[in-house]
């Protein structure tokens, strides 16, 4: 049945870079109707009941990119965003129980006062070149090649923007921009404590390991989002990570956009070689004068546009795109708050990381190249219940751990294995807090397969598709199509899977948006 | 066939080798698609008017072939090649060229449906990476059948003449582009009235185990009408004559071109008729509607050029100081009378009338001297005789 009402865009996917681009449209002025598959909006942004009364951050678990035009244009505090906590320090757990506490370019704890320096440079450093990264990240990526003064224009301001920083700096940058993490680290520090914290840093999900090369892109690109992102740093949502999308429905509702939930799509109509309409899993055809699709390039050209409206080079190098995930996600329901010895409860609060030095990680990493999990993963975990005791009931504590690497396509198959990774992170969290096992009162882990399925993500990758250099900027997600807009009319992206990525950010929703308000202003039947 | 591993056979011989490699007596071969290929095999006159007064062989089993079979067959063919599939009725064969995402033709070539849901594809060149990417999401299977099919091209005015003496009954009223199955003392034979003569013709396929016997019975069967073997020069100077374009001859495939301006459109090369817009969506028509919009850049011609000198690889120019363009193919034409060449020019000078003028280099004992001809864009083919469409096929 075709229903009477024709939207102005249809936003396919209630994530929140779907619904960052709903509102920037509807604040234009649009007739926006977001569809989205699960029950519950949010995507990988959103709470999951991993045990009655606890809540967990279903994947993503820190705010810490968040685009500032994104928080301010759509009111996300009026709308009731409120932080828990902001600033998280970086706990770099210790064996021995020597722990450090990074907070910016500061450092607690024991270690060489010359490490400590070299790191207040280094960080520094860094930032000053993420910072010039980071206008791009809310820009559409320049046409190379383009005619238009605007994609000169945007090229122009990257080139000035690296300039800016300098001859030496920018020489720098050249220098250590395909350079591997670990041997920048190396060059720079001598804690392996240090060095493993900040190279788990730069690899946090994507396919690299620390000695990967381009692993230094990564981290800058990742402090990029960091940099401006948020004064905030790196902040917990009050109400968990849900509360992010809370607000954001909300400010798109208040804007006048349409939300339906358990409505999954079933294809995107083309008629007269635009899209049309979108067809839903119940057989509804809604019509619409853009579709806007947050899901990832493959899910969105390959199931939902089908390769007869396709070109057979465009759909190679869709089907091209790394989009294999390697990151699991550990959530376990806890009585209480376990004990890691050498850390007290404010501590517990910050953001803690198990890679004890480079080796740890690049190890782990080693496991994925060959279709196997890593025996001893490197984590990132939070205790969001420090913060905000209303995620678990009385006294209770909700443990969050990104788990890495835990490649998609695992030898076997995850069916016979999770339990066992499972295991193993809790084992290696438990070296550090050794009576966690007792405490433990729930406990869920979704590896990329899990994601994949749940989330409706292929290959279960937190940025649709591997952040390396051959997979950003203009060249994502395929070369020459990197504006949002795709080879069909009518027919625009707004996810990871587009520039800039993955990470709570909202760049890629609301570039998009301002991509198909131009178009329609230029006339193009977009 | 060899048996030697592939590394130790730089040039593979076809199944009809044996019998061509000692009528080859001038010893001049060629390579086409890895495979040894008679240049000429005694002398280029009298294999080319064989063609136009009597009947030839050529042996074309180098030709790449693809077996597309599948319930999606029809609309995989649809979507990869610029014509409308869906016309083409079973037991029929069409002309057909794809093309990349950028609306630039990969290559040329014929299509044969031989059912509902099977297809085989002749090319000039190797697509199967093409052919298989653009398969996922299609019920269909892409095979490269080359090596298991042999063919003969049997052209001329008496090549239907010599298949009655070969008691292929019906083969008269067997249609241009049309289909006809054999049996050959007991082996399938696959006739298709199809060729590169632009003459009366067929082309025969049979599996590679039978192809001496298919060469052997021809050849007596053809021996009361002057059949001869030929090589490819004189098979060049026929499909010029017939104003035929060829891959990597007369414009580079655009999966070959170093240079993105070197890549051709389909109006590009004068092939507009070939491409269906109202068909739905096939591989580069955003980039042909575009084209349609902007405006092409080339135009491949035949051209009519004073005198007797072949203009092989003559510049064009436009009132004799503008270049505006070359030659790619270029003959005396012996049947038409007519000194004649393909030429892409710009697509402004094609488009105007007049003054065109081709600068021909002759190599006279040692020493080159150009001279200029005035030319004009003229109709293609150059040499068309009724006999080629006529059905039933005449008989001599």
């Amino acid at each position: 049945m075709t229903e009477d009402r024709k939207y102005g865009a249809i936003i396919i996917g209630g994530g929140h870079n779907g619904l960052v681009c709903a509102a920037f449209l509807a604040r234009a002025g649009q007739s926006v109707l977001v569809v989205e598959a699960a029950d519950q909006l949010g995507g990988a942004a959103r709470n999951a009941e991993i045990a009655p009364g606890y809540t967990a951050p279903a994947c993503a678990h820190i705010l810490h990119l968040l685009h500032p035009r994104v928080r301010s244009k759509l009111k996300l505090r009026r709308h009731g965003l409120k932080l828990a906590a902001r600033r998280l320090p970086t706990v770099a757990l210790d064996p021995d129980g020597n722990h450090l506490t990074l907070g910016g370019g500061r450092i607690a704890g024991t270690v060489p006062e010359e490490d400590a320096r070299s790191w207040r440079r280094l960080h520094k450093r860094l930032l000053r070149m993420a910072g010039a990264l980071h206008p791009f990240l809310g820009r559409i990526p320049p046409r190379l090649g383009g005619e238009s003064w605007q994609d000169r224009l945007t090229l122009a301001r990257l080139g000035l923007s690296l300039r800016m920083l300098g001859k030496a700096e920018m020489r720098d940058f050249l220098r250590i921009v395909n350079m591997n993490a670990a041997d920048l680290l190396d060059d720079e520090l001598s804690d392996d404590r240090l060095k493993g914290a900040l190279a788990f840093d730069a690899v946090l999900g994507t396919n690299f390991g620390p000695r990967s090369p381009g692993s230094v892109l990564t981290w800058l690109y990742r402090l990029a989002g960091e940099a401006k992102g948020g004064r905030s740093g790196l902040a917990l949502p009050a109400g968990g990570m849900g509360a992010v999308t809370d607000a954001l429905a909300a400010s798109a509702l208040d804007l006048g956009v349409d939300i339906r939930t358990g409505t999954p799509v079933r294809r995107i109509v083309v008629e007269d070689d635009r899209a049309a309409a979108v067809e839903l899993e119940s057989g509804n055809v809604l019509r619409t004068r853009a579709v806007v699709s947050s899901a990832d390039p493959k899910t969105t050209f390959l199931d939902l546009v089908g390769p007869e409206h396709l070109d057979t080079g465009f759909l190679r190098r869709v089907r091209s795109i790394r989009t294999n995930g390697l990151a699991a996600k550990l959530n376990l329901a806890l009585d209480e708050l376990p004990d890691f010895p050498g850390l007290d409860r404010a501590a517990l609060g910050g953001r803690l990381v198990i890679a004890p030095d480079i080796g740890y990680v690049e190890r782990a990493f080693d496991h994925s190249k060959y279709g196997e999990y890593s025996a001893e993963p490197a984590i990132e975990i939070t205790i969001p219940t420090v913060h905000d005791a209303s995620l678990a009931p009385g006294g209770g504590h909700v443990l969050s751990a990104v788990v890495q690497y835990a490649p998609r396509d695992l030898k076997g198959g995850w069916e016979a294995h999770r339990d066992a990774f499972a295991d193993h992170a809790v084992a290696a969290i438990a070296r550090y807090a050794p009576g966690l096992a007792g405490r433990i009162v729930g406990r869920q882990l979704l590896t990329p397969a899990d994601i994949e399925r749940d989330f409706r993500i292929a290959g279960g990758h937190w940025h649709h598709g591997d952040l390396a250099v051959d997979q950003m900027l203009m060249l994502r997600p395929v070369p020459g199509w990197a504006q949002y807009g795709t080879p069909v009319a009518g027919l625009y992206l707004c996810g990871a899977g587009a520039h800039p990525g993955g990470g709570v950010m909202g760049a890629a929703g609301m570039n998009a948006a301002q991509r198909i308000l131009a178009a329609r202003k230029a006339g193009n039947a977009a | 066939m060899t048996t030697k591993p592939l590394y130790q056979t730089p040039l593979l011989e076809t199944p009809f080798h044996a019998r061509t490699a000692p009528l080859n007596r001038v010893n001049e071969w060629s390579r086409w698609a890895g495979y040894a290929t008679v240049d000429c095999f005694t002398d280029l006159p009298g294999e080319y008017f064989a063609i136009r007064h009597a009947a030839t062989l050529f042996d074309v089993s180098p030709m790449v072939k693809y077996r597309i079979a599948g319930t999606d067959a029809e609309r995989y063919m649809n979507r990869l090649l610029t014509r409308d599939v869906r016309k083409l009725k079973q037991g029929r064969v069409a002309y057909a060229i794809w093309c990349n995402d950028d609306g630039k033709v990969l290559d040329d070539g014929t299509v044969f449906r031989l059912g509902a849901s099977e297809f085989l594809l002749n090319a000039q060149e190797r697509h199967l990476a093409w052919l298989q990417d653009s398969a996922p999401g299609y019920d269909v299977t892409v095979e490269d059948v080359s090596e298991s099919i042999a063919g003969l091209a049997l052209q001329g005015p008496l090549s239907c003449t010599v298949l009655k003496a070969m008691e292929l009954d019906g083969i008269a009223d067997l249609k241009p582009f049309g289909i006809a199955e054999f049996d050959v003392a007991g082996t399938p034979l696959t006739v298709s009235r199809t060729g590169f003569t632009g003459d009366l013709g067929y082309e025969l396929w049979i599996d590679p185990a039978r192809a001496l016997d298919l060469w052997d019975r021809l050849m007596e069967a053809g021996a009361l009408h002057r059949l001869t073997p030929i090589g490819s020069q004189a098979l060049n100077l026929a499909r010029i004559e017939a104003g035929f374009i060829q891959t990597n001859a007369d414009f580079v495939a655009a999966d070959h071109a170093v240079r993105p301006t070197r890549q051709r459109s389909p109006f590009e090369l004068g092939l507009d008729w070939l491409v269906d817009f109202d068909k739905g969506h096939f591989v580069g028509r955003r980039a042909l509607l575009r084209e349609r919009e902007t405006g092409s850049r080339y135009r491949l011609v035949g051209l009519d050029i004073e005198g007797r000198k072949p203009a092989h690889d003559a510049l064009i120019y436009h009132g004799k100081s503008r270049q505006v363009g070359m030659v790619t193919s270029a003959m005396w034409s012996p049947t038409a009378k007519r000194n004649i060449a393909l030429a892409t020019l710009d697509a402004a000078a094609a488009d105007k009338a007049g003054g065109l003028w081709a600068e021909i280099y002759v190599n006279k004992e040692m020493k080159w001297e150009k001279t200029a001809a005035r030319c004009r864009i003229v109709a293609r083919p150059f040499f068309d005789p009724p006999r080629r469409r006529a059905t039933p096929a005449p008989d001599y």
